[in-house]
């Protein structure tokens, strides 16, 4: 097992985000995460990555506790130290560094793995040259594998919405992670536009030899492609299984109507 | 780099160097101070913009620092004799009594000092953002000054100290604001700057993509910190006499007047500010002395010109928000650009002329 979501629950004030979640996930999974607004999605990878400490419960990689900090002091996991060990994420409201360029934005993402120091960075000895050299080209490869190559001088507050979700995926994948957690991917593009970056997620998962957590909105985009669901509503799990146990689950269905009744 | 924008540098460079040598032949005392000051400005402008502008900490504590520099500075060159007659309320604590070495150790070590006092001070500091941390990192350089006027019997306290050495001319003082500017430039191009400007772009992405954020706004205080201390060893031989009250906050806006004008997190925007801030600064001394207009007669007001750069300051955060020169530097490719941009202007006036 690679990820095990051990019973989360988090709590902001009285309200309980997330309820004993508990999510396992295999090795070479892709594995959608839905519910309606609200439902607590978002919530449980802020947890996974160490945005926040769970109230109860903990986060378990490769059976090593990953868990989060709850304050600066506290035990736990900072989300540098999460990536570091193989995690990386995206974000729903997508956080690029806007005004460095493309190519910046996905070199950052070597830095947790440099080996200068910062003299030796400042003076440019010839080990640190090596490494930016190995930087910018693993970078631009990344970025070859996003169809973004051609655009690496751009900043990337200039890239189109779609250019720019690919980018903070191409980010993610340069970190070298094991588990990469989309969150809301396809938001705000239509549906071919949809339709291409599944099966986008579909050829990454194969040649970065990955597991997929994808977080989705809309049921119809995921049944395609996840071989496994689990459901959020209001925080509690409502429903895990395969595309077609989530599809005729009453309760799932339940959940989705009552969203849209009041839609 | 490009190679036009390397050529342009080099250029620029020599033709300092080359006025350097000019200014130092043939210019008074007067105008090679203010030069002196405009280097030193430089460097520490630089410094606050790594931390301000690079990394995005929103640090007010740079006068406390340049303190510490200019302390340490001060206190290692000073001659034996010459702390005795600095010393006469309270005797100097005996280690530095008999103590005196070089400019140049001094400057090392003041760099050093600061930068464990922007250790100290960054680590609980930099665990607060935004304007906590300006008002935390404000209220640490006032504890410093504090500090430094009750320190009798280290730092003369609020009588200050008299007849420092004044070892500085155009050579050190450029000398060390070109280390500052190559130093700066190297860092901000390197994997750490790309950190830091990721820190300052997006705190919760960069901590996404595995950078120490804790760890990097330390770097960047430590660094921009150290220095305003080499800055404040220079200020302080070319004063020769400091004390706890040069150090106030009025002076941290001073700089942070350059950073802001010249563009938070550009390189080349704040040499060319705060050189020109300087310049004015002195310039202005004009509005603050008495003067005579026909028969009328002007009282000078002190302070008038930190009210005209106030409003100045409001004017560009206005007008310009990201300062004049924003995270862009002054390349090549930019000046074409300007160039090209008032041209077409010129054509499109002359166009309107002629279709009217
Ligand atoms: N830091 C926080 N403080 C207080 N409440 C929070 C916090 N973060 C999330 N919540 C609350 O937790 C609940 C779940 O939010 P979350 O963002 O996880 O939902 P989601 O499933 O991602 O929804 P959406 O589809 O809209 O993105 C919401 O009621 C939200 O207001
Ligand atoms: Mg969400």
């Amino acid at each position: 097992m690679l990820l095990h979501a051990d019973h989360l629950t988090i709590k902001f004030g009285g309200l309980t985000a997330v309820k004993d979640l508990d999510m396992q996930l295999n090795k070479g999974e892709l594995v959608g995460l839905i519910g309606p607004n609200g439902a607590g999605k978002t919530t449980a990878f802020n947890m996974i990555t160490g945005v926040y400490a769970p109230t109860q419960g903990k986060v378990l990689l490769e059976d090593k506790d990953i868990t989060g900090k709850k304050s600066p002091t506290a035990p736990g996991m900072r989300p540098d130290q999460i990536t570091a060990l193989g995690v990386a994420r995206t974000f729903q409201n997508i956080r690029l560094f806007t005004n460095l360029s493309v190519l910046d934005n996905v070199i950052i993402a070597h830095h947790l793995h440099l080996k200068s120091s910062l003299m030796g960075a400042v003076l440019r000895l010839p080990g640190y040259r090596r490494e930016e050299k190995e930087m910018r080209e693993k970078a631009i490869q990344v970025l070859k594998a996003v169809g973004l190559e051609k655009l690496y001088k751009e900043e990337a507050g200039n890239l189109a919405y779609g250019q720019q979700r690919r980018l903070e995926i191409a980010r993610a994948l340069a970190t070298n992670p094991k588990l990469l957690l989309l969150d809301e991917p396809a938001a705000g593009m239509n549906p071919q536009e949809g339709e291409e970056l599944m099966q986008f997620i579909e050829a990454i998962r194969k040649d970065f030899d990955l597991t997929i957590l994808m977080i989705e909105h809309d049921m119809k985009v995921v049944m395609g492609i996840c071989e496994r669901i689990y459901v959020l509503d209001h925080g509690e799990t409502i429903a895990q299984g395969t595309p077609n146990e989530i599809q005729t689950n009453s309760r799932v269905i339940e959940a989705y109507l009552g969203v849209d009744a009041s839609a | 780099m490009k190679k036009e924008t390397k050529i342009l540098a080099i250029i620029v460079t020599i033709g300092t160097i080359a006025f350097l040598f000019f200014a130092n032949q043939f210019f008074d005392g007067y105008k090679i101070r203010i030069m002196n000051l405009a280097a030193i400005n430089i460097i520490l402008a630089l410094g606050l913009n790594i931390i301000n502008g690079f990394a995005g900490q929103f640090s007010l504590g740079h006068a406390g620092f340049m303190a510490i520099g200019a302390y340490t500075g001060a206190l290692l060159t000073l001659s034996p004799s010459a702390k005795q007659m600095n010393f006469f309320i309270d005797p100097i604590i005996s280690p530095l009594a008999n103590f005196q070495m070089g400019f140049l150790p001094a400057i090392i070590i003041a760099a050093l000092v600061t930068a464990v006092f922007a250790f100290m001070i960054g680590v609980p500091v930099l665990r607060l953002k935004g304007d906590y941390l300006a008002i935390a990192s404000l209220g640490f350089s006032e504890i410093i000054r504090v500090v430094l006027t009750n320190l009798q019997s280290l730092t003369n306290g609020s009588l200050g100290l008299k007849a420092i050495p004044s070892y500085i001319n155009l050579f050190w003082s450029w000398g060390f604001a070109f280390l500052a500017i190559i130093f700066t430039f190297f860092l901000i191009n390197s994997s750490y700057g790309r950190a830091f400007k990721a820190i300052r772009e997006d705190e919760v992405a960069a901590e996404a993509m595995g950078i120490n954020l804790f760890k990097h706004k330390i770097m960047a205080f430590v660094i921009g910190s150290s220095m305003a201390g080499v800055g404040g060893a220079l200020f302080a031989s070319l004063l020769t006499a400091i004390d706890p009250n040069i150090f106030k906050f009025a002076l941290t806006f001073q700089i942070l007047l350059m950073v802001v004008l010249g563009g938070m997190g550009s390189i080349s925007g704040t040499i060319v500010s705060a050189t020109i801030v300087t310049i004015m600064m002195e310039w202005l001394r004009i509005v603050e002395s008495p003067m005579t207009i026909g028969s009328l007669t002007i009282p000078g007001i002190s302070g008038m010109r930190m009210v005209i750069f106030s409003v100045l300051l409001m004017a560009v955060i206005l007008f310009y928000p990201k300062g004049f020169m924003g995270t862009r530097e002054i390349t090549w490719d930019f000046i074409q650009e300007k160039i090209n941009r008032l041209r077409k202007k010129g054509k499109n006036e002359t166009l309107q002329k002629d279709e009217v």
